[in-house]
């Protein structure tokens, strides 16, 4: 089956969730909304003639100011029998920032939802274990928000044993060259 | 051993002299002291990032460092020295402090590479903007990753550091 | 009197800490033993978190290129060309026939550097200390090879964003020729120290098992897949440079154990060899780099071209109101977004770019293999003993750099 008509399938069955299909370069994206995203990634999960058993990626995305709904969490499976990909948006609000886990269907979201969570704040509900990965547990914020600094000076919100091992390499950075 | 005026002390190097004829050398405790030290660096391998792989190259048959004494150990406890190959971030900063109170004195610290030596190309909110701000370097090695080669004169230049030391480390021996 | 079997125990939480003396980086394992059996496994990365992606955003692509070097840097040429392969698609960059034959070239020999880099620490974690000095030596042979092509070791950024940075030289190929003279001699050496060896057999056979829907429901890839069975190679299912044009198998294991997976790196090996061979015989003439973008404009984006200007409008001869003229076409929309996914030696290299018109990207996401067999560690190693997780570790072949970004 083609891209284009699997998107065609899933407007017909859930007609209502579905806001837009886009083609660009010959890659098919879907962007829905988030209220029913795990019957849909049921729905194409177990099809036999769809038969996505590959979760590629599973990644959020920050639109601050450029588009009504800040976040989305972008999806994209792999049929590795038909050999075809797909890419699924689901848009999340800003002031509901949560969305349904798909760790049931496939495994190794696990990670890949931790750090979602972890870099823009997206909480995904039903998800065993959601802790920051790869910023330290107690961080504060989240980087990859456009509103998060990038550079390395972060002043008073600076993590705590950060500056703790500054004020101690201080002290010993005094040492007589003889 | 009797100096008389006939025999007359032979100046090898500087501050050394052998007395022909008989199997002494005279020097100051001190150069001993500091080429036993410079012969046998053993650093304890801190390899972060990308400039580990160049470190570990340079530990092989191609770029020698075992003919220069230098044998990697795994514990901070029973090394010299500590090689920083890599980026630091914040989060394993109260890590790389804690290994380092565990080295005995004397110690000494190599930054290999940009990111240990400023941060490199990563100026970023989770990254270190250098080793030093955190314990004393005493070699910084530039390059990106800086060739073998490099880290072959760093270790040389650190050899020749030690040699000019004296009392650096204690009053007491 | 007591029996063995009414003894309470506790189990022992022990932490194989992010600094430790195996080379795969700063991983940190929180383990819990009960005797020598390891009852729950947790890692904790992000020891390398560098900031990658968020850095990206800030940085035009070309300026972001280098930034894709150090993820995986044992290859990293690799992660040059899965870079530019997706900025090629978004940008819709025609890349010339010669640049596609060296680029392959390049994926190979990198692909052979990384499972020398492979076997190399595995087999020193386990405990055969010769076979690390004898791969680093031809290993030097392929940085070698790199120097001459472009004057870098390690983190070369060569191939660029339509094709490759400069054109190799007639000393280069003589050399090339030569070392896929000499390698598969040098294969046969590091086989006859291991392959046939009691103590790796035994440490290897039945260790680490993942059954094949285990594995793509995990979203393994690479040759930790292939070992399990499943033979999705995407030179194969999706080809980029000059995969379609060369002949070459995918070696799939069975048992889906290390055995296996280290099987199917050594057949690795013959075929990358077999695929530069090829290559250096076909290379075309021509560019190395695409001399322009044509359906790229970097004020409206990279779908549209630019609207041209309304024409004027001159009043009838009549005199009657001119006729306003037509209304401006709609633009594209805002955001257009690409995922490529490229076969670096780990496994599914993936770059999803998110472009918004202007010269840098709006989102760079950078799916790491690394990362996802990270996560299945702990599903590998509970049951298992405590030295089979040194062999866990380096069957997944993983890079601290790649998986933290």
């Amino acid at each position: 089956m083609e891209p284009i008509e699997i998107a065609e399938l899933i407007k017909g069955k859930f007609g209502s969730e579905v806001k837009g299909v886009v083609e660009f370069r010959g890659q098919i994206s879907i962007t829905v909304k988030k209220e029913r995203i795990l019957e849909i990634m049921s729905y194409l999960h177990k099809t036999p003639e769809l038969y996505f058993d590959y979760l590629a990626d599973l990644c959020g995305v920050d639109y601050m100011g450029k588009k009504e709904i800040r976040f989305e969490v972008v999806y994209h499976l792999l049929s590795i029998k038909y050999n075809k990909m797909i890419r699924i948006k689901a848009e999340v609000p800003e002031d509901d920032c949560s969305i349904d886990s798909v760790i049931g269907i496939w495994a190794g979201a696990d990670w890949h939802e931790r750090e979602c969570y972890d870099m823009f704040g997206i909480s995904f509900t039903g998800h065993p274990d959601l802790r920051r990965i790869l910023m330290p547990e107690d961080w504060d914020g989240y980087p990859l928000r456009k509103d998060y600094p990038l550079k390395s000076d972060l002043g008073e919100k600076e993590w705590k044993p950060f500056k703790q091992v500054i004020e101690i390499g201080k002290k010993n950075l005094v040492y007589e060259v003889r | 051993m009797i100096i008389d005026g006939i025999t007359s002390l032979v100046e090898v190097e500087k501050g050394v002299r052998v007395i022909p004829g008989g199997n002494t050398i005279i020097a100051a405790v001190d150069k001993l002291v500091n080429w036993g030290r410079l012969s046998s660096i053993w650093p304890m391998t801190f390899g972060l990032a990308c400039c580990a792989i160049e470190m570990m190259a340079t530990g092989s048959s191609h770029y020698d460092l075992d003919r220069f004494g230098v044998v990697f150990r795994g514990s901070p406890r029973q090394s010299d020295a500590i090689i920083v190959a890599g980026t630091l971030t914040k989060k394993m900063s109260p890590i790389i402090r804690s290994v380092y109170d565990q080295m005995p004195e004397p110690r000494y610290v190599i930054a290999m590479g940009s990111c240990a030596c400023t941060g490199g190309i990563y100026n970023t909110y989770s990254t270190v903007q250098g080793v030093d701000l955190i314990m004393p370097v005493d070699i910084y090695i530039p390059g990106c990753p800086p060739r073998p080669e490099a880290l072959l004169e760093g270790i040389i230049k650190l050899q020749e550091k030690i040699r000019k030391e004296s009392f650096k480390w204690s009053r007491w021996r | 009197m007591a029996v063995i079997r009414d003894l309470k125990t506790k189990t022992l939480t022990i932490n194989m800490g992010p600094q430790h003396p195996a080379t795969h980086g700063v991983l940190r394992l929180v383990i819990e033993l009960d005797g020598e059996t390891v009852v729950k496994c947790k890692p904790y990365v992000g020891y390398l978190h560098r900031g990658t992606e968020k850095l990206g955003e800030n940085r035009t692509y070309p300026m972001a290129l280098p930034l894709s070097d150090r993820l995986d840097y044992v290859s990293s040429m690799s992660n040059n060309i899965g870079f530019c392969v997706a900025v090629e698609k978004l940008l819709g960059i025609e890349v010339p026939e010669r640049a596609k034959y060296i680029r392959t070239i390049m994926g190979e020999l990198t692909r052979i550097a990384n499972h020398i880099v492979w076997i190399a620490t595995h087999a020193l974690d386990i405990g055969a200390m010769t076979v690390f000095l004898y791969s680093m030596r031809d290993r030097e042979w392929i940085l070698e090879l790199y120097e001459m092509a472009c004057g870098a070791r390690l983190t070369v950024t060569y191939p660029r964003i339509g094709g490759v940075r400069a054109d190799v030289d007639q000393e280069f190929l003589d050399h090339c020729y030569k070392f896929t003279e000499e390698f598969p001699k040098r294969i046969l050496q590091y086989e006859t120290l291991i392959d046939q060896n009691r103590i790796w057999l035994q440490r290897t056979k039945g260790i680490g098992v993942l059954t094949a829907e285990e594995a793509i429901n995990w979203g393994l890839s690479g040759p930790t897949l292939r070992g399990s069975g499943v033979p999705y190679d995407i030179r194969k299912f999706a080809p980029y440079d000059a995969y379609d044009k060369v002949e070459f198998e995918v070696p799939v294991g069975k048992a889906g154990d290390v055995y296996d997976r280290y099987r199917c790196r050594m057949e690795e090996f013959r075929q990358s060899n077999s695929i530069i061979r090829q290559c250096l015989e076909k290379l075309p003439g021509g560019y190395v780099l695409a001399a322009d973008a044509p359906g790229y404009d970097l004020a409206t984006g990279p779908r549209k071209k630019p609207a041209p200007p309304p024409p004027k409008t001159e009043p009838a001869a009549d005199g009657s109101p001119p006729t306003p003229p037509p209304p401006p076409e709609e633009p594209g929309p805002a955001f257009e977004d690409v995922y490529v996914a490229t076969e670096v030696p780990k496994g599914e290299l993936g770059f999803y770019f998110i472009s918004d018109g202007t010269g840098k990207p709006y989102r760079m996401r950078i799916r790491a293999p690394s990362y996802v067999h990270a996560s299945v560690l702990p599903k590998m190693c509970e049951g298992s003993l405590v030295a089979d997780i040194i062999a866990n570790i380096g069957t997944i072949d993983i890079v601290l750099g790649e998986c933290d970004r």
